[in-house]
């Protein structure tokens, strides 16, 4: 079981060191996001809300939550075409629990999704984020937990699914809109009503959430414990149904 | 010892489609199968439930005496698969997707690097261990592949159409391995096919059409039940002319693709008597040594292509 786990997170982070492309990709864009709505909307944003560290910094713990995001829609399409021919349907057919497919997919992906994560996380002092080792430690942690936890999203919405194009309608209807609704963008205090409920019901709320409270000592949203408590949740509730999605053999 | 597989009473349904409609074969140790049929006949569906990737709709299909079904695990080790798409990681190593696959199996250490080197040595792979896979032409990818598949030493081969898409040398170089491996270790092998050339180099052929096993023997044992013969005739009416070839000679004629087809042994012998026979009807007449394809034919009424 270990074995079969280790030998899956390994061939992916090995498969991504080779893909040069795919590090820039998803990288790049969000901090390309990242820069021009910072510097646009950074006015607007301060006179609203009179924060002291402007839009640049407010958003820098949303685009981190992007990368995480992005790096987790990336590795999940390879899920698919794995799945309709080549790799995977070598590894269904090896005596591993369901479980150790999952959880080396999983793990591989949020690796990968971290160690970009963490890159990001280096360019904290140009959003005037002091980072020290302990806040260093903390936002990783945060960025571990919601990087398992939208990798297994991922993973399940690809298994779920038959087709990329599928799934780049469902990024599209889903996992964008939840990343906008996370709080990473604007905060949920000066949304309409409606909008705010969605917020709350979004689960990525709580990992955008806590990774504010951690890199800049207050968030927009719910307090630290109960960010860090649901997205633990979260997290434990995708590896599950990916496990549970994958015992039903009859997707090959 | 239970067989190494025992297929009783198959079928799969794809909604109301269905592939396969009651099938039972038998192989034993050390045998080579070659599933025949064309592109529908069912083969691919036999294939995919063989290999624990599909449960059947009703029937059963035990490998080594497990049961695909309820024994899926126990199935798995028993089992190397050779899909005809392939699973192999192109941006890794050959090694790495070795020591990959041989992790899956429970086997780790220098136990399984003897093994990979054994394997990289039987199947000449030796000096492309450290070659990114999507580098390789498709007939040595496809003969990692097979080393792949026979990291944990399974005891039952089954491969999907294992020549498609290589040239005759490639293809000619993984039948040398499938009957070496045989004759070392008796492996037992499965394979599907839609080349009547290959499944000619099995030990025993299994013909699937719609769904059914319409014919199951060694090559020479299926082709002696067509006589041995074949003589296709075209004519200018096809239908009449099978008509009295049956009234007139007491031969099986039948009109295939519109031409009148002959089997019977020694049916050489009787072209000149049909000849005259039918003044100004026949255009020509072809005569062939009985293929596997006519095999076909006469269990299918239809040409195999």
């Amino acid at each position: 079981m270990r074995l079969a786990v280790q030998a899956l997170w390994q061939r992916d982070v090995r498969r991504f060191i080779g893909q040069r492309s795919r590090v820039v990709g998803s990288l790049a864009t969000p901090i390309v996001f990242w820069a021009l709505l910072g510097a646009g909307l950074g006015r607007s944003f301060s006179a609203q809300h009179g924060s002291d560290g402007g839009y640049l910094q407010y958003f820098f713990p949303g685009t981190l939550a992007m990368i995480v995001l992005f790096s987790a829609i990336f590795s999940t399409i390879s899920v698919i075409e794995d799945r309709q021919q080549g790799f995977m349907q070598g590894v269904l057919v090896a005596p591993v629990p369901r479980s150790a497919i999952v959880l080396g997919k999983l793990l591989g992906g949020a690796t990968i999704a971290l160690a970009q994560a963490m890159l990001f996380l280096l360019l904290a002092p140009l959003a005037g984020i002091s980072l020290d080792a302990a806040r260093a430690a903390q936002a990783i942690g945060v960025a571990a937990l919601l990087a398992l936890a939208l990798t297994g999203l991922g993973f399940l919405i690809a298994w779920w699914l038959d087709s990329t194009q599928g799934f780049h309608a469902v990024m599209n209807l889903l996992l964008v809109p939840m990343w906008l609704l996370s709080g990473a963008v604007f905060p949920a205090s000066g949304a309409a009503p409606w909008l705010r409920w969605l917020m709350l019901a979004n689960p990525m709320t709580y990992g955008v959430s806590a990774l504010q409270a951690v890199l800049l000592g207050h968030s927009s949203g719910p307090p630290l414990p109960a960010a860090l408590v649901v997205t633990v949740l979260f997290g434990t509730a995708m590896l599950a149904a990916g496990v549970v999605l994958v015992e039903r053999r009859t997707l090959g | 010892m239970p067989p190494a597989i025992a297929v009783d009473n198959l079928a799969h349904r794809y909604g109301t489609h269905e592939a396969l409609r009651g099938v039972s074969l038998e192989v034993g140790d050390g045998e080579i199968v070659g599933l025949l049929g064309p592109n529908g006949g069912g083969k691919t569906t036999l294939f995919r439930i063989l290999s624990t990737l599909l449960p059947p709709t009703s029937g059963t299909v035990r490998v080594a005496g497990f049961d695909v079904r309820v024994e899926a695990r126990d199935v798995r080790r028993q089992l190397g698969v050779v899909f005809q798409a392939p699973a192999l990681d192109p941006l890794l190593p050959v090694a790495a997707n070795l020591h990959c696959h041989g992790a899956l199996y429970g086997l780790h250490g220098r136990d399984l690097g003897r093994r990979i080197d054994a394997l990289l040595g039987a199947l000449s792979l030796a000096d492309r261990r450290d070659m990114l896979v999507k580098q390789l032409s498709g007939g040595l990818q496809r003969r990692v592949e097979i080393a792949k598949a026979l990291i944990p030493n399974p005891r039952v081969l089954a491969l999907d159409e294992p020549s498609t898409g290589l040239d005759p040398n490639a293809r000619r170089e993984v039948w040398d391995h499938l009957y070496q491996r045989r004759a070392e270790h008796r492996t037992t092998v499965l394979l599907t096919t839609h080349s009547m050339d290959e499944a000619g180099l099995c030990d025993r052929v299994a013909i699937l059409h719609q769904g059914r096993l319409v014919a199951m023997g060694t090559p020479r044992e299926l082709t002696a039940t067509v006589g041995g013969e074949v003589l296709w005739i075209a004519a200018r009416s096809p239908e009449t002319t099978a008509a009295r070839l049956r009234a007139e000679f007491g031969v099986t004629a039948d009109v295939v693709d519109g031409r009148v087809r002959i089997e019977r042994e020694r049916a050489h012998e009787f072209i000149p008597a049909v000849i005259e026979a039918f003044p100004g009807e026949i255009d020509s007449v072809t005569f062939a040594r009985a293929t596997l394809e006519d095999v076909f034919v006469r269990h299918t009424g239809q040409r195999f292509n």
